[in-house]
């Protein structure tokens, strides 16, 4: 049995319950025992040192730490890890391979949809649920797939143009 | 080394890729799309203690003791400090040392730092901080700045007074002239914060030396080192910094937040100290940007020239000085706004009081007054039955024209013709549906937009570029010029602190210019090299742009040199060098064989004067940007919802060193500015905050920011590098009251405070 509280260095009372949870993470199932208490987002960060998920706001506010959850963008910092047992995630590190963008990385990267970068794993992650949904989206409907997802940078502008460039991307590669 | 400020323009090569003028992309960007990029509160080492701060919940107090014994008694807990624990000077500060470490005696706002303490992991170093008891005697707040400054029977917060500083401007004959038309007003900005998204963080490692290693999210690492340095105690060179991954900056990472407390800790505990706040701490952890209220009377003819400006503004600092000395004279020199006034009185205003710490934030007392000044240009354009371009190109500056503090502009300034372009731009369809979603509050709206209004409104900003008044500013690059695998690589060395800005990109632009190597590593930034001053004033283009290019200048007559040639007739492009008169002389593969060419610069921009403390007299400023914005809103009158329909933006940057880079910054600067104008603002009561957290305070989602058209202009500056004009900070001064002046167009409602909120609108 691994445990995470080893990794973390956090050590538990004696009296604190823990359970044991098993999260398929990028393809790969990682089982832990953690404390109730303990958020998605800190095991995905410490437990498991996916530190491309960020936390910018610990209320659920800003989507730094956004992943997909069940292919759904969800909110990492306001999920508790038990209620991730049995289910799929999927970090910003499991977009692509190692030497590989996804075509969303490759165009935040190309169309400068980023500055700091801080938010932009969780804008990748937000993103790739509207496409996965709705491979054609408008200017419009991606402004409302990433509405919950702040950025202090960019104005967002080259964001939009990001999203509408993968989008086109991913919908040339599956046409071929 | 050499020194040298260089003007020359020679014309550049464009052999190799990714030169100055083109946007290659991010060097950091694979990292950053990775997730591998390491932000600082991505750190940690496997022995490394958590780091938290206990702060006053009192904005005024008098602390008759601190007792930390009940929080040493947790298993866990390495170290409870307190200011008697500070072995150097107890006080820091970027412009004036006021700041306590760690409060002696006596708090002064909410939230300021009274211990610091260290445990294996934060869980418990959250809850051992619980247990350290401190006794306040709680004391009456003094938060109205205006008291502050005016009455002088509060007693000062602190012994050397309550006015930071008072800087009065007076140019021509402010007492006597009268003018047809008068428009009086007061105005109010609110407390705006910079809002990074990766709040503040960093990783203290204790060497061997008895100094310390520091890993930090900085805009400027050597300030921070020698502020660091003073307080523990230590020479300079036993305390060294190295740029972590800064998540944002904005001004907020100008002064000091955990840096010393991280060191200290782990200096006591001989332990690597990770310190990261949370959002809540974060807006209790940075200074923010200067509420003000100003007092505005404009004169002007009847056909539409400006007499005379008279305006009163006070900023109010907070607890502490910080930058609030520089913010003081932007408001005033820039005061009058980029308008010909032929007589002007302004006093500005620098106040401490127990409101939080103010101090760097983007366009920082220029923003402020924008607000003013352009209200008032709207208010006197009404009055004089003149359309608002028009009237502002009327009075425009110009190349040759006189700032109120007697500085002449001598680089061009295109306001009229900025202004004229503004106008002209395409104007966005009128709304054609009554789809709720389009409709101010969006599906959250309660109407079917029976009350919706369209307005217009431009708004029109000055800022100056690099730092004023006679400060020393520089910048220091090194570029290393060698031989890897057989083929010329070049590597920059600068402290320059990346904050999403681009500025890696564009080191890597200039060698590729200078240089005409396509192979450019640029090394993580840190204190080894020298100061490359701060990542503030819309600066680091120039001043560490003008460093890594001069540095390659030095490295190019070195390479000429080596072949026995003058530099000025020396090219190197395309890995060769090219003589001017006689064409390819070398491989710089063959030259460099022997051994790298490595030379450092130093880069000065002109001097400057400080401003003359009773006339305000001077030439205070090394660079002036302009920026002019267009913003068309949406008002729902009887709900108070504002949607910002388009903005279009035309600004002079003198020349586009990356234009990816550059309108980025303009969309994001843009952002904050409409951020101020309808939604941001930390909401202070009796000097507490009200709303730490981005549930309550507000900033511009994707929803709220609207598409943007830009129009860049490149008249060059002949005084600057590559004639180019900083271009960070003006877009944030001018967004924010051409969307005030929209909303005003839409409502006929005066709207002198900023930012409007619903109430403003439908209460009146």
């Amino acid at each position: 049995m691994s445990s995470l509280f080893e990794e973390i260095r956090e050590p538990v009372a004696s009296d604190v319950p823990v359970r044991r949870v098993s999260i398929t993470v990028n393809g790969e199932k990682r089982t832990a025992d953690v404390e109730p208490r303990l958020l998605l987002a800190h095991l995905l960060r410490q437990g498991l040192g996916l530190t491309g998920t960020h936390t910018g706001c610990d209320t659920s506010n800003c989507g730094a730490c956004t992943v997909l959850f069940d292919g759904k963008a969800i909110k990492s910092c306001t999920m508790l890890a038990v209620q991730a047992d049995g289910h799929e995630v999927t970090t910003v590190e499991g977009l692509a391979g190692p030497s590989e963008l996804h075509p969303i990385q490759e165009g935040f990267k190309d169309e400068h949809g980023l500055q700091c970068g801080f938010c932009t794993p969780g804008m990748m992650l937000a993103a790739k649920a509207l496409l996965d949904e709705n491979p054609d989206p408008t200017e419009d409907e991606v402004r409302w797939a990433l509405s919950g997802n702040l950025c202090r940078c960019t104005g967002y502008q080259n964001i939009v143009k990001s999203v509408l460039w993968a989008a086109q991307k991913l919908q040339s590669q599956s046409a071929s | 080394m050499v020194s040298r400020s260089t003007h020359d323009h020679k014309p550049l090569i464009y052999e190799v890729r990714g030169g100055v003028g083109e946007s290659p992309v991010r060097p950091d960007g694979t990292l950053k799309v990775k997730g591998e990029f390491a932000y600082a509160s991505d750190l940690w080492l496997d022995d490394a203690l958590f780091g938290v701060t206990l702060r006053s919940p009192h904005p005024r107090a008098r602390i008759t003791g601190i007792d930390i014994s009940g929080a040493l008694e947790i298993p866990g807990v390495y170290a409870v400090l307190t200011h008697a624990d500070v072995p150097g000077t107890k006080h820091y500060g970027l412009d004036h040392s006021d700041q306590p470490v760690l409060a002696i005696d006596e708090v002064r706002y909410e939230g300021e730092p009274v211990a610091v303490l260290a445990a294996t992991d934060p869980h418990t170093a959250r809850r051992a901080v619980g247990r350290i008891v401190v006794s306040y005697e709680e004391l009456e707040p003094l938060t109205d700045a205006r008291q502050a400054v005016f009455d002088s029977s509060v007693p000062p917060i602190h012994p050397d007074g309550n006015v930071v500083r008072n800087q009065p401007i007076r140019h021509g004959d402010p007492d006597t002239a009268t003018a047809e038309v008068v428009v009086t007003a007061e105005y109010e900005v609110g407390m705006q914060d910079q809002a990074f998204l990766g709040p503040e963080s960093g990783l203290a490692v204790p060497a061997a030396d008895g100094g310390v290693d520091l890993y930090i999210a900085t805009q400027w690492l050597h300030v921070d080192r020698s502020q660091i340095a003073a307080c523990l105690g230590l020479p300079e060179e036993k305390v060294r910094l190295t740029l972590a991954g800064v998540g944002g900056a904005f001004g907020a990472r100008e002064d000091l937040s955990m840096q010393v407390h991280a060191c200290l800790l782990a200096l006591h505990t001989g332990r690597p100290v990770r310190m990261m706040y949370g959002r809540e701490e974060s807006f209790f952890g940075h200074v923010h940007r200067h509420p003000a209220w100003m007092r505005y009377e404009h004169g002007a003819t009847r056909d539409g020239k400006l007499v005379y400006v008279k305006a009163t503004i006070v900023l109010d600092g907070g607890a502490y000085a910080s930058t609030t000395k520089a913010v003081v004279g932007n408001a005033a020199s820039l005061g009058a706004g980029p308008y010909e006034v032929p007589h002007v009185s302004i006093d500005a205003y620098g106040a401490r009081t127990n409101n939080p710490p103010c101090g760097a934030m983007r366009g920082f007392g220029a923003v402020q007054a924008c607000f003013g000044y352009e209200s008032q240009m709207d208010a006197l354009a009404e009055k004089l039955g003149l359309d608002p371009v028009e009237f502002r190109a009327r009075n425009a500056v110009s190349q040759g024209s006189y700032l109120p503090t007697g500085q002449v502009i001598d680089s061009p300034a295109p306001l009229a013709e900025m202004l004229r372009k503004a106008a002209a731009t395409p104007m966005p369809a009128a709304r054609s549906t009554m789809e709720l979603g389009e409709l101010p509050g969006g599906y959250g709206n309660t109407t079917h937009g029976e009350g919706v209004r369209r307005g217009v409104g431009f708004g029109v900003g000055i800022k100056n570029i690099c730092f004023s008044e006679g400060f020393d500013d520089y910048s220091t690059a090194t570029v290393r010029l060698e031989l890897v695998a057989g083929e010329p690589v070049a590597t920059v060395h600068t402290a320059a602190a990346e904050v999403g800005q681009g500025l890696v990109t564009l080191q890597g632009q200039i060698v590729r210019t200078e240089l005409g190597v396509e192979a450019v590593t640029i090394r993580p930034a840190d204190t080894s090299v020298g100061s490359a001053g701060s990542t503030s004033a819309s600066r680091q283009s120039y001043m560490s742009g003008g460093a890594v290019k001069a540095a390659c200048e030095a490295v190019r007559a070195q390479v000429a040199t080596l072949v026995g040639r003058a530099e000025p007739d020396i090219q190197l492009t395309g890995g060769k060098v090219v003589s001017a008169t006689t064409g390819v002389v070398a491989d710089l593969a063959d030259v460099l064989a022997d051994g790298a060419v490595e030379e450092t610069a130093v880069f000065r921009h002109r001097p400057t004067v400080p401003l003359d403390p009773f006339t305000g007299q001077g030439d205070s400023h090394v660079q002036l940007a302009l920026c002019v914005h267009r913003a068309i809103v949406d008002v729902d009158v009887e709900l108070g919802l504002v949607k910002v329909v388009e903005l279009a933006a035309v600004q002079d940057v003198g020349r586009i060193m990356n234009r990816e880079s550059l309108e980025g910054q303009i969309h994001g600067g843009t952002a904050q500015g409409l951020g101020l104008a309808l939604m941001e603002e930390i909401q202070v009561t009796d000097g507490r905050i009200r709303n730490p957290s981005f549930t309550d305070y507000l900033i511009p989602t994707i929803l709220d920011m609207p598409p943007m058209r830009l129009e860049i202009l490149e008249y060059a500056d002949p005084h600057a590098p590559y004639g180019l004009r900083g271009a960070g900070e003006p877009p944030t001064l001018s967004s924010t009251p051409a969307i005030v002046a929209a909303v005003r167009a839409a409502t006929g409602l005066p709207l002198r405070r900023i930012p409007i909120r619903p109430e403003h609108i439908t209460q009146q």
